[in-house]
């Protein structure tokens, strides 16, 4: 064997670098994947919570109560959500994910007591009949829209733009638009379906504003309405959010999740969860919004930690996607075997727009879409759920709050300059906002 | 006959036509004066006047309900019409029945911009002309135009059939002229009739549809992505 020990690798030219090089050259296409961002940017493992100690105190962790239920929607809608906690499902279509998935997306969150989200190609009974709160997403494709379903649901989100990629369209490859879907979506089976990336009948937010009159009379003024956008410039759009009117704000960060999009989309267009939280929370409150419009953070959430983050920033609740994904069987290492045969292994695998996942999860093929249990896969989202739940909570009770909506911006410090920045807190051991204040 | 003024807003009419009725019934609306979201959600069949202009999104999401409007129509009329018809004497703005799954759409003047945009089963006919754009990203069902269309007639079409009576500035991606064999004529028939046109022949219109070369991404049409 050649010892490589003494060569240097180029910073620039890595390997996979040099490798996504020679796929293009091999192929003529860009690289289209499932997933999210691989890269590393500033999140929220760069912000730390500050327990409490002399000058504030604890809340005794098993003995006093932390409340975690949430209710969204109250500005307009005459029957708002309320929600036992305030992590939900993030919107993810039928289509992309198999019908036992999306059934087992339902289960695991009314089991939670939260809500899950429809996504691109409409709403599918399973999902209805296992979803105590169905979020439907209205988009701009408009695939399998129609008022009855409108009228079924209990929040509207009307999606302008997604983490993964601000500004574009979707995509369903060929291989998941069975016969299902291609009827839900009004296509022919089989095609590369194509999602427009900007809303048929409005431009602009005073289009918006219009739009979200007629939704609201078209379901009597009954559904909490929420805006959806992909984390590009927040401040603005989520002030032209609630200018048009919007019940809740949802800001999905470039870490968020998708089923198929150009790497080169994933990885460089969007800015990162951490401060489009900041900018949100800005703009509510500078229209003093703050807590009357509610805000729902998603991109790249995983843990307690995570939540408890977000909401001491300013937000209302969180959304997950991937991680839902995960803790129903997405990149177990049960399926290593098959992942292998796919070229890669559990852990990596992302080629969801192949619709060839083992698990079953990010599939159209009866087989292996028959690989899931709705139930079992339902239990182990609830389960995390639960986890994600009472870590936030700990974490609260540690700062002294008996609601886990109560934790605030003085509860967090960043351990580097840059999340110290984008998240508007000081740097750790110091009064140091950069951006904000002196030294 | 039941009557309802639009001055103090739409609540009243949109409300009536989303609750249970053991018949249709027969409804006028006037000062409508531009309002947005006149007569929206209907759900069951009703036979709907609506005396002057509306704003956006008349008619929208319609089922089963027959809406006419003296007058002309802002943009997003008929927006996902699932069934039942909506006619307009006048013009109707952009986005003319967007993403229409279902029912007919009637233009007695022109569309502007759109028209038939995202398209989903609806069939439209515009007795004038059709903006830019028009039947973008169509699905389903037919867009007629009895006089001239805009650019880019029929852009990355899918299944939509299209009839153009007048000139076409230009094609969109993938859109190309077809045949009109006896189907299509007898097709187009039945469809300017339904729309109350009788001094047009079929002969006069030509047929544009997808030629089907996007339909599976290749780098060859990279160009046209």
């Amino acid at each position: 064997m050649t010892d490589t020990s003494w060569m240097r690798e180029s910073a620039t030219f890595t390997r996979p670098v040099i490798a996504e090089i020679e796929r293009a050259a091999r192929t003529g296409i860009y690289d289209i994947r499932g997933f999210g961002a691989r890269r590393c940017v500033p999140c929220f493992d760069d912000l730390l919570l500050l327990g409490a100690s002399m000058s504030r105190y604890p809340l005794e962790g098993y003995r006093e109560s932390c409340r975690t239920d949430v209710v969204l929607g109250s500005r307009f809608a005459s029957k708002p959500l309320h929600l036992d906690i305030p992590i939900t499902i993030a919107g993810m279509s039928f289509g992309a994910l198999s019908a036992q998935a999306k059934e087992a997306l339902g289960r695991g969150a009314s089991m939670a007591g939260t809500s899950t989200t429809t996504g691109d190609g409409g709403m599918t009974a399973e999902e209805r009949g296992q979803s105590k709160h169905l979020v439907y997403q209205y988009l701009p494709s408009r695939y399998g829209m129609n008022p009855d379903d409108l009228r079924k649901a209990d929040a509207i989100e009307i999606v302008v733009g997604q983490g993964a990629k601000p500004g574009g369209g979707g995509m369903l490859l060929g291989q998941k638009i069975s016969e299902r879907v291609a009827h839900m979506r009004n296509l022919p089976e089989g095609i590369d379906q194509r999602s427009a990336c900007r809303h048929p009948d409005w431009t602009g937010p005073d289009d918006l504003e219009i739009k979200i009159q007629e939704l609201r009379e078209i379901t009597n003024w009954e559904k909490p309405i929420y805006v959806k956008i992909g984390a590009s410039r927040p401040f603005y759009d989520v002030t032209l959010a609630v200018k048009a009117g919007a019940d809740v704000v949802v800001v999905d960060g470039m870490q968020g999740g998708t089923a198929a999009t150009q790497e080169v989309f994933i990885e460089h267009v969007g800015i990162p969860t951490l401060p489009a939280v900041r900018q949100a929370v800005e703009a509510l409150q500078e229209l003093d919004m703050h807590r009357t419009v509610q805000l729902i953070v998603s991109g790249g959430i995983r843990s307690g930690a995570d939540v408890a983050k977000a909401l001491a920033m300013g937000a209302d609740a969180v959304s997950i996607g991937t991680a839902a994904l995960i803790a129903l069987g997405d990149n177990n290492a049960e399926h290593e075997e098959e992942y292998n045969k796919l070229g890669t292994s559990a852990g990596f695998y992302d080629d969801y727009q192949d619709g060839a996942d083992p698990a079953g999860i990010n599939t159209q093929d009866p087989e292996l879409a028959a690989r899931l249990d709705p139930v079992e896969a339902g239990k182990r989202l609830s389960n995390y759920l639960k986890v994600l739940t009472l870590e936030t909570q700990t974490l609260a009770r540690a700062c002294g709050k008996s609601n886990v909506n109560n934790l605030e911006p003085e509860d967090l410090v960043a351990l580097t300059i840059e999340a110290a920045a984008m998240a508007g807190v000081p740097l750790a051991g110091t009064q140091w906002i950069p951006g904000q204040n002196p030294l | 006959m039941t009557s309802f003024d639009l001055t103090d807003g739409v609540r009243s009419l949109n409300q009536h036509l989303q609750q249970p009725h053991d018949a249709a019934t027969q409804i006028t609306a006037v000062n409508a004066k531009g309002k947005h979201a006149v007569a929206v959600g209907a759900t069951q069949l009703h036979n709907i006047t609506i005396d002057g202009n509306v704003g956006y999104y008349c008619g929208g999401m319609n089922q089963h309900a027959h809406i006419h409007v003296k007058g002309h129509a802002g943009p997003g009329l008929a927006e996902n019409i699932m069934s039942g018809s909506v006619r307009v004497t006048g013009n109707a703005a952009q986005y003319c029945a967007a993403s229409g799954h279902g029912g007919s759409v009637v233009i007695e003047g022109n569309a502007s911009a759109r028209c038939g945009v995202s398209m989903k089963g609806v069939d439209i006919v515009v007795r004038g002309d059709v903006g830019h754009m028009s039947a973008f990203m169509g699905q389903s069902g037919t867009l007629v135009v009895c006089g001239n269309a805009g650019d880019a007639l029929g852009d990355s079409i899918y299944e939509a059939r299209l009839y153009v009576r007048g000139t076409v500035k230009s094609l969109g991606a993938d859109c190309v002229e077809k045949d009109m064999r006896a189907e299509h004529k007898e097709q187009l028939r039945a469809l300017l009739q339904g729309a109350g046109i009788d001094d047009l022949a079929v002969d006069e219109f030509r047929r544009y549809g997808s030629a089907r070369q996007l339909y599976h991404f290749d780098v060859d049409n990279a160009s046209a992505y």
